[in-house]
């Protein structure tokens, strides 16, 4: 077949169908989430996104060891909330192939912290693979299916953003199936508490055979390079190619498994050289293990730092002492373009509204809305990871704090929100929780979720009702809002902090890029500016739509002229919520229509 | 040789769909191609930078500093930011369009002439009234082909390969359009 442009991650979607997976499940999150999204277009393979990763991790294994070829996949710290699962998985080992599949962030271009998951594999003692580009990400996934089988074992699969989201060619090839292997119940394999102590001295037998694997493993190879070099470089994955770019001479040690080690292969590289650098982005994971071998001549994270991204210029500086041109974009002043919510966002609402409550402190969590604790709202005042802004409230209050309360979104509540709701309740708390509605994954790029009511191809399913589930956990209090009406938000939130007992309100409006959303006419708004009393309220919503017109209004000579507010016309899109904050009632629709109800 | 592009813009002006043509011309004339750019959370307005490399094998899918050809900047303010991926003597073609940031969160300003600022380094500094040429020909949004079309000759890739591209990857109701705005672009530089 022809080579085709393909993305990192949908050449590892691609390698996955070829591998003949027959279950694929994940939660989205940046920058692995376009994986599940384009393995959902191809046939028999059933893809879809489960409300979090360790429910995720838990479906495919079960359908591994029931048989099947079975994939997830997750970002970095999508590991760590399957982190229950994956650690004792190679225990009982698996029937058919599974593969595990972390996409990590190196310089957190756009997650909470920067995680290095090879140490999952170590960790759990599971087979590693890194591919260095797009065609190794499609061949990478069928070897992984290989080992998995091979070793009856889970198999871990890790990129890092640059390649999940560069496009290069890929060779497609056929997908190969398999008949279902039949399930033989075996409660001394699958059952695995009774039996882990039997199970820990054989997992380290298959680590030993794993080892021997690796020295023949095709993905570890010597490759020569131009010869003028006194000193060879141990890389992996895309750091491969950032080091190969800026330095063809050296000969190459490129590992394409990266746990266990091809430990004789690496001390024959190792002696052929005076020294040998050891490239590699975050921790000194390959680094480590060589070294611990007692290899001396072995330099890695003395020159290559573990923060951020370990780009090509920082290589070449290390190496060669070539210093890269200084951005002199400061010489001049170069404002930023920072992440904002986007015109119409049903946040700016909840946010404005809940400003209008003094006194209060916010515990957030992730998504879009975690914006909020930044300016112009500042209204959150932690964010963590996924799930924990209810968790936290609750503890707020525990440790005496006053006005607590969480806010979350819907996805993120279904993914980790219903338990801490839960215990919140069990344990006589009087939280507080905003669920910010949008009706999707806001983030990622708007994935359908448990209760948008929408599949993960677009086709009607079940829907969560959010009241139901949080009176049915115990919660009294619950009501709904229009994220667009600060007046009633603000109003349901008084009353939910009031309430004696755990209180949800529910603050609904759709996210604007949803498909149904951005089909719909929109209507921008305008100020009728011999109305405008310049109080400033629409400004407070932080809307970049409204500007300060070169109009003043002062309502008595002894105060100062202040600025009336003007609508861009081409960027409104009519979400409303400042003609609803608008005292005098002069922001209306360009075309006098009336609005709201 | 590698032929080494950076193009710069701001989210919504069509910076992702160019680049992905000019990656799909150059694969489709038998070079090795990388290109890629950094898309986090969903958002419009947000600066986007997108690296394309493409010759006979390509390593690395980011260009260094100091490296690149030829940047294409789709709005002013971006050319400055990311001029200094340039090497000395390269090209910049920039839409002399400016596209006002939100104030939220900063008060620098918008600089008074980014472009007479790029003119005192050491580049070649190229401008293209895109976005006028585009509002002309009727949509804004195919200011990103007018670019494109610019870019091109600077590019040793085929017309006919360019075309073919434009009709595979645009809708066949745009096509006209956007076949019209790349040939405008073309034509604007010489």
């Amino acid at each position: 077949m022809t080579k085709q442009l393909m993305s990192g991650d949908q050449a590892l979607a691609r390698g996955v169908w070829e591998a003949g997976v027959v279950f694929a499940a994940s939660y989205p999150g940046t920058p692995a989430t376009e994986i599940l999204e384009s393995l959902a277009h191809y046939p028999d393979v059933h893809a879809q996104w489960s409300v979090n990763e360790k429910v995720a991790f838990d479906e495919a294994m079960g359908a591994a060891i029931a048989g099947v070829r079975a994939f997830v996949s997750v970002k970095h710290v999508g590991l760590n909330v399957a982190a229950d699962s994956f650690m004792v998985f190679p225990y009982g080992g698996t029937n058919a192939g599974f593969v595990v599949l972390s996409a990590d962030d190196p310089g957190t271009h756009s997650s909470q912290n920067e995680q290095d998951n090879r140490y999952f594999a170590k960790f759990a003692k599971v087979p590693l693979l890194e591919p260095s580009d797009t065609q190794e990400a499609k061949d990478f996934i069928p070897l992984a299916y290989q080992i998995s089988d091979l070793f009856a074992t889970p198999v871990l699969v890790r990129v890092t953003m640059r390649l999940a989201h560069t496009k290069g060619l890929v060779e497609p090839g056929a997908r190969v199936t398999f008949p279902k292997k039949p399930f033989v119940k075996d409660n001394l394999k699958w059952v695995v508490p009774p039996f882990a102590k039997a199970h820990r001295g054989p997992l380290e037998n298959k680590l030993r055979a794993l080892e021997q694997y690796a020295e023949e493993c095709p993905a570890n190879y010597v490759e020569k390079g131009t010869g003028n070099a006194d000193y060879g470089v141990i890389t992996s994955g895309v750091v491969y190619q950032y080091a190969r770019e800026v330095l063809p001479d050296p000969d190459f040690l490129k590992l394409g498994m990266t746990f266990p080690l091809p430990k004789q292969k690496i001390l024959d590289f190792c002696a052929r050289y005076d020294q040998v650098y050891v490239v590699e982005e975050s921790e000194p994971f390959l680094e480590e293990q060589i070294k611990y071998w007692g290899v001396r001549n072995v330099v890695g994270k003395e020159r290559f730092t573990n923060v951020g991204e370990l780009l090509p210029e920082i290589i070449a500086q290390q190496i060669h002492g070539t210093v890269a041109p200084t951005d002199f974009s400061k010489e001049i002043p170069t404002p930023a373009r920072p992440p904002m919510l986007c015109i119409g966002c049903p946040h700016r609402g909840t946010f404005t509204s809940l400003n209008r409550i003094p006194g209060i402190t916010v515990t957030g969590d992730i998504g879009c809305y975690t914006l909020g604790g930044l300016p112009p709202y500042n209204t959150m005042n932690t964010s963590f990871e996924m799930g924990g802004s209810i968790g936290h409230a609750y503890g707020f209050e525990r440790a005496g704090e006053q006005k607590t309360l969480a806010v979350i979104g819907d996805s993120t509540f279904l993914h980790g929100g219903i338990q801490p709701l839960m215990d919140a309740v069990y344990n006589g708390g009087k939280t507080t929780v905003v669920i910010m509605d949008n009706r999707t994954t806001g983030m990622t790029g708007q994935e359908d979720h448990a209760g948008t009511g929408k599949d993960i191809h677009g086709q009607p399913t079940k829907k969560v009702d959010y009241e139901t589930l949080c009176r049915a956990i115990g919660v009294e209090f619950v009501k709904h809002a229009n994220a667009f009406r600060p007046e009633e938000v603000t109003a349901a939130v008084r009353e939910a902090i009031k309430f004696d007992g755990p209180a949800v309100v529910i603050s609904e409006g759709p996210c604007v890029l949803i498909p149904e959303e951005k089909a719909k006419p929109k209507v921008a708004f305008t100020v009728i500016a011999e109305e405008c009393i310049a109080c400033g309220l629409c400004f407070h919503t932080g809307c970049p739509a409204i500007l300060t017109s070169p109009e003043t209004y002062r309502a008595s000579a002894s105060q100062k002229p202040r600025p009336k507010a003007l609508i861009d016309p081409n960027i409104c899109v009519g979400c409303t919520l400042c003609a609803a904050v608008c005292p005098p009632e002069c922001i209306v629709r360009v075309d006098g229509k009336p609005w709201g109800a | 040789m590698t032929h080494n592009l950076l193009f710069a813009g701001v989210g919504g002006q069509g910076v992702v769909l160019a680049s992905e043509v000019l990656a799909l011309v150059a694969a489709a004339e038998g070079y090795d191609v990388k290109q890629g750019e950094v898309h986090g959370a969903a958002q419009r307005g947000g600066a986007v930078v997108s690296h394309i490399r493409f010759g006979a094998r390509v390593y690395s899918p980011l260009n260094l500093r100091g490296q690149v050809d030829v940047m294409l900047a789709f709005e002013k303010l971006e050319a400055v930011r990311h001029a200094h991926y340039l090497k000395p003597g390269g090209v910049i073609i920039v839409n002399d369009h400016r596209i006002e940031p939100t104030y939220l969160n900063t008060t620098v300003k918008y600089p008074d002439d980014p472009i007479g600022f790029m003119k005192t380094k050491p580049f070649r500094v190229l401008t293209v009234n895109a976005t006028e040429i585009a509002r002309r020909l009727g949509n804004e949004r195919v200011a990103s082909l007018v670019m494109l079309g610019a870019v091109s000759k600077f590019i040793p890739l085929k017309a006919e390969t360019w075309d073919s591209v434009l009709r595979q990857r645009i809708p066949a109701k745009f096509l006209e359009l956007n076949q019209r705005a790349f040939a405008e672009g073309q034509r604007a530089l010489q």
